[in-house]
């Protein structure tokens, strides 16, 4: 799953200055390859126009091409934040691999938890072609330095979450994520595409999890109802700030990065999900959620900003605990990344040299 | 995506990671090419095999995978002062439609 949030929207929300360095501005470089089809180029001109002419097309940019120095930051700093998200966003859920109540849903659990660390691999391998190091990138999470999605430092205190954490969490993530497929940079379009395929399974085995637990004793229900109730409201804030609060999101939606504002995409969740609790049987924790026939859209309430600032910003219900997992895990891998190189060196007849 | 000698902007410190870096290609079927799928470290290249496997064909999406280390891959340079592809720009008659042929000729 995956929360693009407060990235692609809120600067507010990252250390900026953690990516910014004080390093000189690249030289430009000169021209691009052009295939047999694209040959209606322009001849020299300027970088800049250059890479905007592709933008204004709708082409893709490539690890390759020239891109202002903002553009390259604004992407890093938002797959740098997407593939924590997913990396961060096993803990909730791998925290019930060993107590799923029967072989199929810790098998089911398994697949999906593993989907998510892929995830974090093919957003770190996208990031990677902006000229960012994944080691680096490792240590701004456990630093602090970078943000996650605020969604991962709620608890998944029942086996009902797991189930809400599927419909809900996962479901945003589509929305979310299925514009980000036309993102205007390559790399990160086409690992949003690999993602995308493999969200929908996320999503229907949660409803699917719901729908079974619904389906039996009073307190299964409730437990569902409880469960629903906690997680909707950190759900809407998954994406993002409100538009006027967004200052970055012009410039994204102008660059291509971006393809819709966070209110729109916020809209479309509402829309979509409604039915689906009215066929789950659950009741969404908000009293002025109704049909707006005007609109033709769902109105629903005003979402608590305070808390969502709060839970950006580090105190959030999970926060440190989750920091602190991926802390030791990282450093409990310590030796064996080590023995991983000395193993290579000494079986390897061109062995392979740590990079530092 | 072998970044050498590519601009990165601010991001042009030296990286930190102990395992290089590979590329990874998966032919998804028989007949089909190997493609490019993305990069992932390993401290060699079996072991980048595997992690290829695991990150990359989760679902049956290939029968076979190449892995290469990223810094053996010599690419084409976007910042050649002359378009490396411009030799092909100018011969159109390189391709069929290039070629007037009456409609009630079969088979062409
Ligand atoms: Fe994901
Ligand atoms: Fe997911």
């Amino acid at each position: 799953m995956t929360r693009v949030e407060a990235s692609t929207s809120a600067g507010s929300v990252v250390d900026e200055t953690q990516l910014q360095g004080a390093g000189e501005r690249s030289e430009p470089a000169g021209g691009d390859q052009q295939g047999a089809g694209e040959r209606s180029e322009p001849a020299g001109g300027d970088q800049q126009d250059r890479f905007q002419q592709l933008i204004d097309r709708d082409r893709r940019i490539e690890p390759r091409d020239w891109m202002p120095d903002g553009y390259r930051r604004t992407l890093v700093r938002q797959i740098a934040q997407h593939a924590h998200s997913e990396i961060i966003g096993m803990q909730p859920e791998g925290n019930w691999l060993t107590r799923a109540p029967s072989l199929r849903r810790k098998a089911i659990l398994l697949a999906k938890v593993q989907d998510e660390a892929g995830h974090g691999m093919y957003l770190y391998s996208a990031a990677e072609t902006l000229g960012v190091d994944r080691g680096t990138l490792t240590q701004k999470l456990i630093d602090a330095a970078q943000k996650y999605s605020s969604i991962f430092n709620y608890p998944a205190l029942t086996f009902a979450d797991v189930g809400t954490i599927g419909w809900l969490v996962d479901g945003a993530a589509i929305c979310n994520q299925v514009p980000l497929c036309r993102c205007s940079f390559g790399p990160y379009a086409r690992a949003m595409i690999r993602i995308c395929k493999e969200e929908s399974f996320h999503q229907r085995q949660g409803y699917e999890l719901l729908l079974t637990m619904m389906a039996g004793t009073d307190a299964q229900r409730a437990m569902v109802q409880e469960s629903v109730d906690r997680f909707w409201w950190p759900s809407l804030m998954m994406f993002g700030p409100p538009d006027d609060k967004s200052p970055n999101t012009a410039q994204s939606l102008a660059w291509g990065i971006k393809r819709d504002t966070n209110d729109e995409v916020r809209q479309k969740f509402v829309d979509m999900t409604v039915p689906q609790a009215e066929v789950l049987g659950v009741t969404l924790p908000d009293s002025e959620l109704r049909w707006n026939e005007a609109r033709g859209h769902y109105d629903f309430g005003e979402i608590d900003w305070h808390e969502f600032t709060r839970v950006v910003g580090g105190d959030g219900p999970c926060n440190a605990q989750r920091l602190a997992t991926r802390r030791r895990a990282h450093e409990d891998g310590e030796w064996v990344r080590e023995a991983a190189i000395a193993w290579a060196a000494k079986h390897t007849e061109d062995p392979v040299e740590a990079v530092a | 995506m072998p970044t050498t000698g590519v601009p990165t902007g601010d991001f042009t410190a030296a990286p930190d990671s102990s395992w290089p870096l590979f590329e990874v290609f998966v032919r998804g079927k028989r007949g089909l090419n190997h493609v490019h799928v993305g990069s992932l470290h390993a401290a060699d290249s079996e072991m980048a095999l595997h992690n290829a496997r695991d990150v990359y064909t989760r679902r049956n999406e290939g029968v076979s995978i190449w892995v290469v280390r990223a810094d053996e891959i010599t690419a084409s340079s976007p910042d050649e002062k002359d378009p490396f592809f411009a030799p092909s720009g100018d011969k159109v008659y390189r391709h069929p439609t290039f070629y007037d042929i009456p409609d009630d000729v079969p088979h062409m």
